[in-house]
């Protein structure tokens, strides 16, 4: 049985002009040891799709739909049995470091405040798990560190901070929404490479967030690409980026500068992303999609299988698309 | 006049006085080195790169050039004469050949002026003799060129997406047609779909109107995209300045090559395959930056005459220049 199930997961913002619908239909399974990564650009809908499964969607937000995890549905779960799993077996790591730690506590009480909620252990088990951990994301002199505020250190060392954090109770699954994304390329490899190692050391599942596919090619063993609130494709990271099925994965992949070669000119996607507020009728794709037909602009096509663990939603054949996609 | 240098900054150096925390009157100043002793050139139509993390100084290099920020010393050459000194009549006639593009396409824009108010207002500062009939006419082919609906004209920064801004940002730096345009991260606040847009935008105006570029970004990738040349900066310092290809191809500091091996490539046979060199630490404090080289703290060839002397930028066979003791020149 997979250590998380997700059946059609939706979201839905009340706002004074309308619903915004900013997830439609999500659905993943999620094995032990696992790293899934859902890749998207802004209001793809990759973060709500998260933030809903642990119960943190803003007040105006509600989410629908199935999330299995051990026997127990994430959706509609009351507070009180929410706050015994998140942050004990589920937890996340969140962008930006400087604002998701409290400025007001030092690092020790942020840390031994999760142990003693959870785990009920004394102050001094706590601080002693707690600058473990720190030495465990490398952290230097972890514990004349731990008495420092959040301020006190740099957006690696306060990343890394968070991370230790999240890992405080040994969770089941680390949900990691952009990780890397305000730091520097040096410290980025530094955090990567940790969260490598520790995936290898305590077996986490992780579902990672981002939208550097660089990031996914290194990381993720699955990936699922998200455009307007919508799975795209879904499928293993290495048949992504060897044969993308999907015009928005091929896209996306043809936009990205590449590091290794210079590959002639960049082609950028046509158009801009829709405004979740009036999300184009049919697939949210079409009006900037080259391969789009007339059918895409009525109907929203389903997510279907076209392989093993190979999903994509999308009308156009493959054999059409991929004539395209091998000169990526 | 393709080969001609238009541009020459030679030893700038910008620093700030730091205020000490306790503010008792006997404390030490502290000086806080953004830029220390950058040289380089530019050729008209050419476009240099400059990339280095966060506090690199690679931004207040940019600010400096233009005078935004005054340099603390250093010479700037600009169409062979010297603007150490000049006055403000003289730095505002520079202003109207060397136009600047920011980072944050929205926060870079009045959010009261419409954007044909935006797009016009370089021109009237700098072409104050031009007829209103002209500068609208000016204004609204400068829009089309920039991939900007004409009825757009009238509204507000607001109601655009982020690479709608960053076009109306280009329109406002090219309508006066400079010869020189400071990106500072233009692209990196805009998805990848969109980035793409505006890089290939960026590159077919630099053709169609001979600018030359600097542009500076943390995105390797990006840079090395659309740039002749990279400078790469650590600490306020240049480690390595070369042609493109040379640069990527055979990076010759040992700072470069840690830079590149971190950038991960969308390609997981690839990613998975390679060995990241992992830099120890974080970016020493620019305030006491390390002595000798100030990469030597986290540089894996260092040794102890690197916390000694500073290596000074040397020439490395044609196309490469790196400051770096060790560096070799290719075989």
């Amino acid at each position: 049985m997979p250590l998380l199930e997700v059946n059609d997961l939706q979201v839905e913002f009340r706002t004074h002009d309308a619903a915004v619908r900013a997830v439609n239909g999500v659905n993943f399974t999620l094995e032990e040891g696992e790293t899934l990564g859902i890749v998207g650009e802004s209001g793809s809908g990759k973060s709500q799709s998260v933030l809903a499964m642990l119960g943190l969607l803003a007040s105006n937000g509600r989410a629908s739909g199935r999330a299995m995890y051990r026997g127990e549905n994430l959706i509609g779960m009351t507070n009180r049995a929410m706050n015994r799993i998140r942050g004990n077996r589920l937890s996340m790591i969140f962008q930006d470091p400087m604002s998701s730690l409290n400025p007001y506590l030092t690092i020790e009480r942020q840390m031994t405040e999760v142990l003693e909620l959870h785990k009920n252990v004394t102050r001094r088990e706590a601080k002693r798990r707690a600058i473990s951990l720190l030495e465990a994301v490398r952290i230097p002199e972890a514990a004349h560190r731990i008495g420092q505020y959040p301020h006190e250190l740099s957006g690696g060392m306060r990343q890394r901070v968070m991370i230790a954090m999240a890992l405080l109770c040994e969770p089941e699954v680390l949900f990691a929404d952009e990780p890397t994304t305000a730091l520097d390329v040096t410290v980025q490899a530094q955090i990567l490479q940790l969260l490598r190692n520790l995936q290898h050391d305590f077996g986490t599942s992780i579902v990672l967030i981002t939208h550097d596919l660089g990031v996914v090619a290194g990381l993720c063993e699955k990936v699922m690409v998200m455009y307007g609130g919508r799975v795209m494709e879904q499928c293993d990271a290495n048949t992504l980026f060897a044969q993308p099925s999907h015009p928005y994965t091929v896209g996306l992949l043809r936009a990205l500068p590449r590091l290794d070669h210079d590959g002639g000119e960049l082609t950028g996607i046509p158009g801009n992303p829709p405004n979740m507020a009036h999300p184009p009728a049919g697939c949210p794709f079409h009006e900037r999609c080259a391969d789009a037909s007339d059918e895409c602009a009525v109907d929203a096509p389903a997510l279907k299988a076209i392989g093993p663990g190979w999903l994509r939603a999308c009308h156009r054949p493959v054999h059409l698309i991929k004539k395209e996609a091998s000169h990526v | 006049m393709s080969d001609a240098t238009i541009l020459s900054v030679r030893d700038m150096r910008v620093h700030f006085q730091v205020k000490p925390k306790n503010r008792l009157p006997w404390a030490a100043r502290r000086t806080l080195k953004a830029v220390d002793g950058v040289s380089f050139d530019l050729k008209a139509g050419e476009t240099l790169g400059v990339v280095g993390e966060s506090g690199c100084g690679k931004s207040t290099l940019s600010r400096a050039i233009l005078n935004l920020i005054p340099a603390t010393s250093g010479d700037i050459v600009w169409m062979g004469a010297r603007l150490s000194g000049a006055s403000t009549r003289e730095w505002h006639r520079v202003r109207g050949d060397v136009q600047m593009i920011f980072q944050d396409p929205l926060a870079s824009l009045d959010p009261r002026m419409t954007i044909g108010q935006i797009i016009a207002e370089p021109l009237v500062e700098h072409r104050p003799g031009m007829n209103t009939r002209e500068v609208e006419e000016r204004v609204r082919a400068m829009m089309a060129k920039v991939g900007l609906r004409e009825q757009m004209i009238n509204r507000y920064p607001h109601e655009f997406s982020g690479g709608q801004c960053q076009r109306i940002g280009i329109a406002r730096a090219l309508i006066v047609e400079p010869k020189l345009v400071i990106c500072d991260e233009p692209v990196s606040a805009l998805d990848v779909s969109i980035q793409a847009q505006i890089v290939n935008l960026l590159k077919s105006l630099q053709k169609e109107m001979k600018l030359a570029l600097i542009f500076i970004a943390h995105d390797l990738a990006v840079v090395r995209h659309i740039s002749d040349r990279v400078m790469v900066m650590y600490l306020g310092r240049v480690m390595e300045l070369a042609e493109k290809h040379a640069l990527y191809d055979t990076p010759r500091h040992p700072y470069t090559r840690a830079l590149l091996s971190a950038v991960p490539v969308p390609d997981p046979a690839v990613e998975r395959a390679k060995t990241v060199q992992i830099l120890s630490g974080d970016i020493p404090s620019p305030i006491d930056p390390p002595s000798g080289c100030v990469f030597h703290t986290r540089c894996p060839m260092a040794d102890a005459r690197c916390a000694r002397e500073v290596p000074v930028l040397r020439a490395l066979g044609e196309s490469s220049s790196a400051a770096c003791l060790y560096a070799m020149a290719p075989a």
